[in-house]
């Protein structure tokens, strides 16, 4: 049971990197991104092909996983997304669609429709039996790496420059622009690092979770659960949706295999139905 | 002189601001009733308390002797409460035929009728000629109102209010945004109300706070400052200095 | 000038275009019955976005999960087949309660919260019913489907017909219920009823602040586009003999929004115009590119959003400049 939780962190925390990009782009410029996951494919699609084909280190292949898909991020957030701001969620969410096949489509003609695979390092393979916790050596490493990037995440908000234009431009962008913050660069940087994130997510999760071009779609609505559970007005709301969710999906999947995500489902619709804004919102946030 | 409309310690406090501070009005039948203040002294919060946008945190709200505190929106325009607001909200895929028909039929309790068309009871379409004639709308009365002149939307803006044949009406700074020369067509309607509807006006304007109202209630820092008839609160130093002490301190 | 009363009687005349497209509905029977099984599948498609234009176009709701009550009424009208009997109206009646049912009770849902939220809850409560359908195999048949569904005879004042295997029976059927719920369709959106729709899409506050209680409404609208997409999905499951899964698979909810969308939200009648040119493009790009449908689908996406969705419906706007 204990590894079960253990897992579900993992799980949760794993998640968390790969949604809170979402999360952000959601409270920061109110887009409804149906294609986040893309950007976690094209990071695993990085990572297993500069394994295999290239034979590129695992550990080399994170930060590469992240650059990669931040460059793509920061180059469609300017061509594409930006003239889609000011849509009607509507269209924002069709114009997301698109971008989901497009995506999807794509990777299965380049690539193939088969699952991938890659090979953990070694020392990441096994686990450590302590009591009665298996302790996987791979789950202890994600969620290390998660812990230090939340952590971090959460430096930059509070601590930087950065961090509090962000956080203006969050609460209220009209006004942020009018104070002079430059909020197309915000924009861009922060699409950008909250598309990388979610590419060294994809990274992460290849061993994991599975990677084949069906990932955006499979793993959308954990993204918009995270969101709309954890609302998106703070990092330690999605950050709590994420592990509620990762611990829900893995206890229910063990304990009723019968019922499998019917149980994350419905606990999302619970929660939202008793707390529409989210589990955790902000209180006083503007517009 | 009855009292139609009451609030008896009225609050309203949230993220440690309290917009409404144990306010108590009464608005009698047919009154014509200013409610001015400087900036942020809480206007449209009471107009919100009042149509029941927004809860109080305590404190009741009264129409015609019963307590409406805990009606719906909805609920407190059946009875009579109405209002218009500062920034126009329209149905902007309508025409103002349309909106003033559907505004009618709700008043008339027919709104929800499905299977006749809209227009088919015969007091509608009379009531909506009236309107458009009266708010001048007629010769845009087929046009989408999303493509309408600010002026025209404006002027719809307090006729829908009036299609719902209001007994309190609230208006929320109803010549907000419009040009000089097109205020008095305003100005001259809202003085053409029926004499029985009692009528509080949020307004900055003070021309027509003077042409129109006679009592004002003076509201600062979301407290009740003055009350008192036109002329007794116009000449009232006190609230002169409320208001220059705004113009000193910018 | 024109009347408040001739205004609003001339807003609800039939216009030449509306007659001209039941004629060719009806026509369609008669003159081309070897395309009958294509144009049953248009048809149901379009009788299934029509439902969804209920509760998008005319109030505004973004749903994602359409596809449940869809599935829903397949899936009730195939177990009905099946079990009890293989009448299809009775089995018709039936899915459009059991989906009206389904759609009552999870308009609460929709009430509040933003669009993100509505956008999840629609898509959380297609996502459970295709979990629920996967998993009670023993009545649902799982992942294989639910196989076999014989209909009875459909019983009409014409007398008795058997589905025949090139569909004519089947056409005949759709259409006759496509006809049906448009025509009660357009009673209800030129009603003082589909209008306050309207004013809830348009704005919500002043809606209420006109008296019209918002939340009872969109319980109605919810509840009537439910039983429709409920009776499209059982017109699936009736002509073609089974339910499957992808009844209730997010593919299916975001191609009907795509559907109508192309033909375009808010004058009923997108649906249908959307069912036509999609299933004609599709068949157009299969032919030509089959597996990569999805690919053009979502380009086509994409450019349609960044142009402007009201340009497709309306040509003459492409030369029009600001």
């Amino acid at each position: 049971m204990l590894t079960l939780l253990f897992d579900g962190i993992a799980y949760g925390m794993l998640l968390f990197v790969l949604a809170v990009g979402l999360a952000v782009t959601l409270g920061l410029m109110n887009f409804i991104n149906l294609a986040h996951g893309a950007f976690a494919m094209a990071g695993g699609y990085i990572t297993v092909l500069a394994m295999n084909r290239l034979g590129v280190p695992f550990l080399v292949c994170l930060p590469l996983a992240f650059l990669g898909a931040a460059l793509l991020g920061a180059a469609l957030e300017p061509l594409l997304y930006r003239r889609m701001y000011a849509r009607p969620h509507l269209d924002q969410v069709l114009f997301s669609i698109g971008l989901v096949f497009i995506a999807v489509t794509a990777v299965d003609y380049f690539v193939g429709s088969m699952q991938q695979n890659i090979q953990v390092p070694a020392w990441l393979q096994g686990r450590f039996d302590i009591s009665w916790v298996g302790i996987g050596k791979y789950r202890l490493f994600i969620i290390v790496v998660c812990a230090a990037l939340t952590l971090a995440l959460q430096w930059v908000l509070s601590r930087t420059r950065f961090g509090s234009q962000l956080r203006a431009s969050v609460d209220d962008r009209r006004v942020a622009g009018g104070l002079g913050l430059n909020v197309n660069r915000i924009f861009l940087l922060t699409f950008a690092v909250g598309s990388g994130l979610a590419g060294l997510g994809g990274a992460l999760g290849a061993e994991v979770l599975g990677l084949d071009p069906s990932f955006p779609l499979k793993f959308m609505i954990y993204f918009l659960i995270v969101c709309s559970v954890g609302g998106t007005t703070t990092i330690t709301g999605p950050l709590l949706a994420a592990l509620l969710l990762g611990i829900a999906d893995v206890m229910g999947k063990y304990y009723a295999p019968k019922l499998g995500a019917f149980i994350v489902y419905t606990l999302m619709i619970v929660i939202l139905l008793v707390r529409p804004q989210g589990l955790f919102v902000r209180a006083g946030g503007g517009k | 002189m009855s009292t139609v409309l009451e609030t008896r310690g009225l609050l309203k406090r949230f993220g440690g601001i309290t917009p409404t501070n144990d306010v108590s009005i009464q608005v009698e039948r047919g009154a014509r009733r200013a409610l001015i203040g400087p900036n942020g002294a809480g206007k449209t919060t009471l107009i919100n308390l009042l149509t029941g946008v927004l809860e109080p945190t305590a404190g009741s709200i009264w129409l015609d002797g019963a307590d409406i505190t805990q009606l719906a929106p909805h609920q407190r325009v059946r009875r009579g409460v109405v209002r218009t607001f500062q920034i126009n909200q329209l149905f902007g895929e309508l025409t103002p035929l349309q909106s003033l028909a559907l505004s009618v039929s709700a008043q008339l309790g027919i709104s929800a009728q499905w299977w006749k068309r809209l227009g088919t009871d015969a007091r509608v379409a009379p009531r909506c000629d009236t309107l458009l004639k009266q708010f001048h709308l007629d010769d845009v009365a087929d046009q989408q109102v999303k493509h309408l002149a600010y002026g025209k939307r404006r002027l719809l803006e307090i006729a829908t209010a009036l299609a719902c044949e209001p007994r309190v009406l609230l208006l929320d700074e109803p010549v907000a945004g419009v040009p000089e020369g097109e205020r008095q067509e305003i100005f001259d309607i809202i003085n053409a109300l029926p004499a029985d509807v009692s009528v509080l006006l949020i307004e900055h304007d003070m021309d027509l706070v003077f042409n129109f109202a006679k009592s004002v209630t003076v509201l600062v820092n979301g407290a009740v400052f003055a009350e008192g008839d036109v002329q007794t609160i116009s000449n009232d130093p006190r609230v002169k200095a409320v208001y220059l002490g705004e113009a000193v301190h910018g | 000038m024109k009347t408040a009363a001739d205004g609003l009687k001339h807003a609800a005349r039939w216009r030449w275009w509306e007659l001209t497209l039941l004629g060719a509905l009806v026509l369609s029977w008669f003159v081309l019955p070897g395309q009958s099984l294509l144009l049953n599948e248009i048809a149901i498609l379009a009788l299934f976005a029509l439902s969804l234009d209920l509760i998008l176009g005319y109030s505004g709701i973004v749903s994602l999960g359409h596809a449940a009550f869809f599935g829903f009424g397949s899936y009730a009208a195939a177990l009905f087949a099946k079990l009890v009997m293989p009448d299809p109206w009775l089995g018709m009646l039936l899915a459009i309660a059991l989906a009206a049912l389904l759609g009552a009770i999870t308009s609460v849902l929709i009430l509040r919260g933003t669009d993100l939220t509505r956008l999840m809850v629609t898509l959380g409560v297609a996502s459970i019913l295709y979990e629920l359908a996967n998993k009670l195999d023993w009545l649902t048949g799982g992942a294989d489907g639910l196989q076999g569904v014989v209909m009875g005879p459909l019983w009409t004042p014409f007398g008795a017909f058997d589905f025949d295997i090139a569909g004519r029976t089947a056409y005949a059927y759709t259409l006759f219920v496509l006809i049906v719920c448009l025509l009660v369709g357009r009673r209800l959106v030129h009603s003082p009823f589909g209008y306050s729709l309207q004013a809830l899409r348009d704005n919500r506050l002043r809606a209420a602040s006109i008296g019209l209680s918002v939340n009872a409404r969109l319980v109605a609208v919810y509840t009537i586009a439910a039983a429709i997409a409920g009776a499209a999905g059982a017109l699936l499951a009736q002509t073609s003999g089974f339910a499957s899964l992808d009844v209730f698979d997010f593919h299916r909810s975001a191609e009907v929004l795509l559907v109508l969308v192309i033909g375009g939200t808010g004058y009923l009648y997108g649906g249908i115009f959307g069912a036509i040119v999609f299933k004609l493009l599709h068949d157009l790009v299969s032919a030509w590119t089959p597996q990569y449908w999805n690919f053009w689908l979502g380009v086509f996406l994409v450019v349609l959003v960044l142009v402007g969705r009201d340009k497709l419906t309306k040509p003459w706007t492409w030369w029009k400049r600001g």
